[in-house]
Order: structure tokens, then C-alpha cells, then sequence
């Protein structure tokens, strides 16, 4: 559903809600992923951000977010050198994904020290975003709450370990999605929630033997910010 | 869990429990959005009051006249109205709100910082007319912010029935919508009735259906600054015959329903993707290409 406060807004560095803010907030997205700047980013475009991205500013805006910049902060301007001078290697390819990948869809291979992770995410209008592939499993994250992702052992009782230590830290869950490509395999996780986890959650997933990691990737919209 | 949303999804809706309990449809708004949000009307007044700010920041960059636009396309013509010759209303706030228009999206279009209200492409039309009224008839900045939050509520409609994506309803789902936003809000701010709002809202969205985005080379430039100060010159008559006390026979809510209708009709030419329109006339396709190659050099 739409807030009024979505519709004012966001405050936002031009030209285009979709090709500029949105963009910024995948980069965002793209950051929590790995938890930090990257130091490599290859950046493939399709659709409409490889056609008119240059001209929106849609390279400068996805490498901001890498950098941790929100879409109202005017250094999206300059985003390409200050990348260049914090050891970000980024590098934009076109590509073309399957007919129904929305328009304006980037997909994003992040490295990190010893994280390396893909992103593929679109930017819907006035700022909106989706991502809906994470390390080649297919997700629905907004943004507009914080965002747990893991990936854990399919063991039973996962599920309440986990929710059971948000529930000690007083953190409601919004969504939460299961997905596992088969039975006894990996299992995904995307938990978005209402307050922020913060690393302190993070760090007590990541030390259960049975996750394999676990990354929180912060709101990057809704609630007029 | 997920706080379940009541959001409005007709504003006739929204107008009978104006009516009904005497209140203002920015009061309803802010009241629903607090209650949504889980937090207080002065906190949501705060961000909006932010946002407003920002929008005078917009305006007053853009007056001055030196920005210029990624391509070159577009910048300098706010300043034009400010004090180029005279004209048959520059007397009255219309020329006024043109201005301011033209400023925020010429800032836009620099990449500058503006409120993406309802887009980014259509955000000129809405502090144009809010602010440019509320300079003319002297209001205060709390009518500015209640005039947001019902701007906001209409803009929220819209995105429920039909779309604010130039991409998916052409230009009248972005400057359509923003001046249809700008005429409610405007219509209230200046004493309307939650009822006179409405038609405002209705008599300004009637005149920019069908409107097509035909953006040369894809980029919110060309036409995007001047359909903004059309835009707004649109949402003005809607104001001035709202408050006349003129009626528009079809709903508010049927004639946003028509907008997305029309919108998902449009052949995909005219939806932003430089296709059709002003964006493939001969002198268009001759300025994207020269244009966009001095963007690859820069």
C-alpha cells in the first residue's frame, strides 16, 4: 500500500525517480549485501537503465549507494571519482535479461574480502525498488523494512531458532519467506522486519553452526526518508 | 506484523468523511497516515515541513539561471519569466508560478536536490502552485504543510487506481497526476471545501488525459521542464473554477480510473521509452543523438 509521505517524496538528488533514486537505493541494497563498500562491482544494465541510464545519471547513482550514500546526498554527483579514490573498482556492462525482467533492471556481482554476491533488483517509479534475485534465489525485498537475508542448513526448527531470537530482541517481523532449491539443501531466508536487527542480531545468527551467513541489508525507503 | 494499510483507495471516500466529521481532507490525511505509520501527526508534519523546504531550495536555485541541464537541453528559462518582457498576466501569480515550475525541474534536470512529488519528472507542478499561491494570498507555512499532506492523499489515490510511472501511463500518470494533486491541495489551502477539492481535482485531471511521456532520448528533459509549467497552468484553471463553485459531472474517482485506463491502453511509444511523440520527430531524434554523445564525452 502507499504512504502519503512515499508520494511526498523522496527527497532526492534529480533527474528521475526511477533511473537516479531508485538506482541509489539497489546500490544501497547491493551494499548491505556485503556488508560494506565493495572493492570490485560489475554492473550490468538492461532495458531502459542501459538505453537512457547515462543521461540519468544511473552509473553515478548505483555506485553512490555502493558507497553508502543516500539518493538526497549531492556527492551522487561526483560518485564516479569518489569511487575511484576509495579503491571501489566498478565496472558497467548492457545486458540484455529475459523479456520479463522489468526495464529498468541492473544486476549486481559484489565482491568484498571473502564475500562475493549477486544481486539482481529494478527500480518500479517514483523511487520504488524490488530486488528479486539474490545469489540465483529468486526474493521480494522492498526496502522499505530491514532486511534480513541468510542462507542456513534445511534443518527442522530453523525457523523458531531464529525468529526466537528476534522475538529476545524485541524486533517484529513484517515478511518472512522460506525458499530452498531442494529438500536437505540450502535454505534461504529473507526475513523483513519493523525495527532494525542491527550487527548485534547479525552477528548472533552468524555464529549458529547450521547458518552459513547472515547479511542485513538496511531500509532504504518508505516512512518519508 | 506488517501494519495493514488504510489508505483510501477512493477519494470520494475521503471527501464524505471530511464532510461528515467537519474536518479538512489534509486533517483526514494526516490523521490516517499517523494512525498507518504508527506515529504522531506533528512527526509526519515535521517530514513534510523537510520536504517543503527542500522544495523552496529547488525553486530558488533554479530562478537564478545558470544551471544547466546534462545534455544542454534545458536551463535558464525560469529566469526568463523572472525578467524577460512583459506578458498579458504577468500581473497576476500565474506567470509567478511558471517560474517556479520551470525552476524546480530545470534543477532537476542539473541533477540538483528536489522532492520527487508525486516523480522527479513531475515534481515542478505541485510546490509551484502551492508555494507560488501561498506567496500571492500570504499563508502561512502550516497551510503549505496541510496543503502537502492532502496533495499526498490524492497522489496516494492515483498510485491505488491508476499509476504515477511515465513508463507504465504516459505523462498524465506524472505531470497529470502532480497537477491534479497541486489543484486539491491548492483548492483547500485557499478555503475550498473538501467537495470543491475534488472537482478541482477532477477538472484539472480532465484536461491532461491522454497527455503522452515523449522525452527526447529518454532523458527528463525535453519536454518534461515545460509540461511542468503547462501542468501547473492546468492545475490553476481547476482552482479557479473549483472555487467558483463549478461541478464536474463525472467522479473524481471515475476520471482517475479513465487516466490509468487510457494509460494502459497507450501504445509503448508514448510511454517513456523515446519511441513516439516529440521524442521521434525528426529535429528529436537529431538532438538526443547529438546530445547524448557530448553526455558519453563528458
Amino acid at each position: 500500500m502507499v504512504s502519503l509521505l512515499d508520494i511526498i517524496g523522496p527527497v532526492m538528488v534529480g533527474p528521475s525517480s526511477s533511473h537516479t533514486a531508485g538506482a541509489c537505493r539497489l546500490g544501497l541494497l547491493g551494499r548491505g549485501l556485503v556488508s560494506g563498500t565493495p572493492q570490485v562491482a560489475l554492473l550490468e544494465l538492461h532495458g531502459s537503465f542501459a538505453r537512457t541510464g547515462e543521461g540519468h545519471g544511473t552509473d553515478k547513482a548505483l555506485v553512490a549507494g555502493l558507497l553508502g550514500f543516500k539518493p538526497d546526498d549531492e556527492r551522487i554527483r561526483t560518485a564516479l571519482e569518489i569511487a575511484d579514490q576509495e579503491g571501489l573498482q566498478y565496472k558497467f556492462e548492457k545486458t540484455t535479461l529475459a523479456d520479463s525482467a522489468h526495464p529498468n533492471t541492473v544486476r549486481m556481482t559484489l565482491e568484498r574480502g571473502d564475500i562475493k554476491s549477486t544481486l539482481m533488483g529494478s527500480s518500479l517509479g517514483a523511487g520504488r525498488v524490488l530486488v528479486t534475485e539474490i545469489d540465483g534465489y529468486p526474493v521480494e525485498v522492498s526496502g522499505n523494512f530491514h532486511t534480513i537475508t541468510l542462507v542456513a542448513e534445511d534443518r527442522k526448527g530453523s525457523i523458531a531458532r531464529i525468529t526466537g531470537i528476534l522475538a529476545e530482541h524485541d524486533i517484529n517481523i513484517a515478511t518472512l519467506r522460506l525458499t530452498r532449491k531442494q529438500r536437505g539443501g540450502d535454505a534461504f531466508m529473507v526475513i523483513e522486519c519493523d525495527e532494525s536487527p542491527g550487527a548485534g542480531v547479525r552477528d548472533e545468527l552468524r555464529v549458529l553452526d547450521w547458518v552459513r551467513w547472515a547479511r542485513l541489508l538496511d531500509r532504504v525507503s518508505g516512512g518519508g526518508n | 506484523m506488517a501494519g495493514a494499510t488504510s489508505v483510501y483507495r477512493a477519494l470520494g471516500d475521503a471527501i464524505r468523511d471530511a464532510e461528515t466529521s467537519g474536518k479538512t481532507l489534509s486533517q483526514v490525511a494526516l490523521e490516517l497516515e499517523a494512525e498507518d505509520q504508527g506515529r504522531t501527526v506533528e512527526d509526519i508534519r515535521t517530514v513534510l515541513g523537510r520536504a517543503l523546504v527542500v522544495m523552496r531550495g529547488a525553486i530558488g536555485d533554479g530562478m537564478t539561471g545558470d544551471l544547466r541541464s546534462a545534455s544542454g537541453l534545458v536551463g535558464g528559462d525560469a529566469a526568463k519569466l523572472r525578467t524577460g518582457a512583459r506578458g498579458p498576466l504577468s500581473d497576476t501569480p500565474f506567470r509567478d508560478v511558471l517560474a517556479r515550475a520551470l525552476a524546480v525541474q530545470e534543477v532537476n534536470a542539473a541533477m540538483g536536490v528536489i522532492v520527487a512529488a508525486p516523480t522527479a519528472g513531475g515534481a515542478g507542478v505541485l510546490p509551484a502552485v502551492l508555494t507560488g499561491l501561498g506567496k500571492a494570498k500570504g499563508l502561512t507555512d502550516e497551510k503549505l504543510v496541510d496543503a502537502l499532506a492532502t496533495a499526498g492523499l490524492i497522489g496516494a489515490v492515483i498510485a491505488e487506481r491508476a499509476s504515477l510511472s511515465g513508463a507504465e501511463g504516459g505523462c498524465q500518470a506524472e505531470t497529470g497526476a502532480g497537477a491534479g494533486m497541486a489543484a486539491g491541495a491548492a483548492t483547500e489551502m485557499l478555503g475550498g471545501t473538501p467537495t470543491q477539492a475534488g472537482h478541482a481535482v477532477a477538472l484539472t485531471m480532465q484536461g491532461m488525459l491522454g497527455l503522452v511521456c515523449d522525452p527526447l532520448g529518454g532523458l527528463v528533459e525535453l519536454p518534461c521542464v515545460f509540461r511542468n509549467a503547462t501542468g501547473a497552468a492546468i492545475a490553476l484553471a481547476g482552482i479557479e473554477m473549483a472555487l467558483a463553485g463549478i461541478t464536474f459531472a463525472i467522479p473524481v474517482d471515475e476520471v482517475i480510473d479513465v487516466m490509468g485506463e487510457i494509460g494502459r491502453e497507450m501504445d509503448v511509444r508514448y510511454r517513456e521509452t523515446a519511441g513516439g511523440g516529440l521524442a521521434a520527430t525528426p529535429t528529436g531524434r537529431k538532438l538526443a543523438k547529438e546530445r547524448l554523445y557530448q553526455i558519453r564525452r563528458s
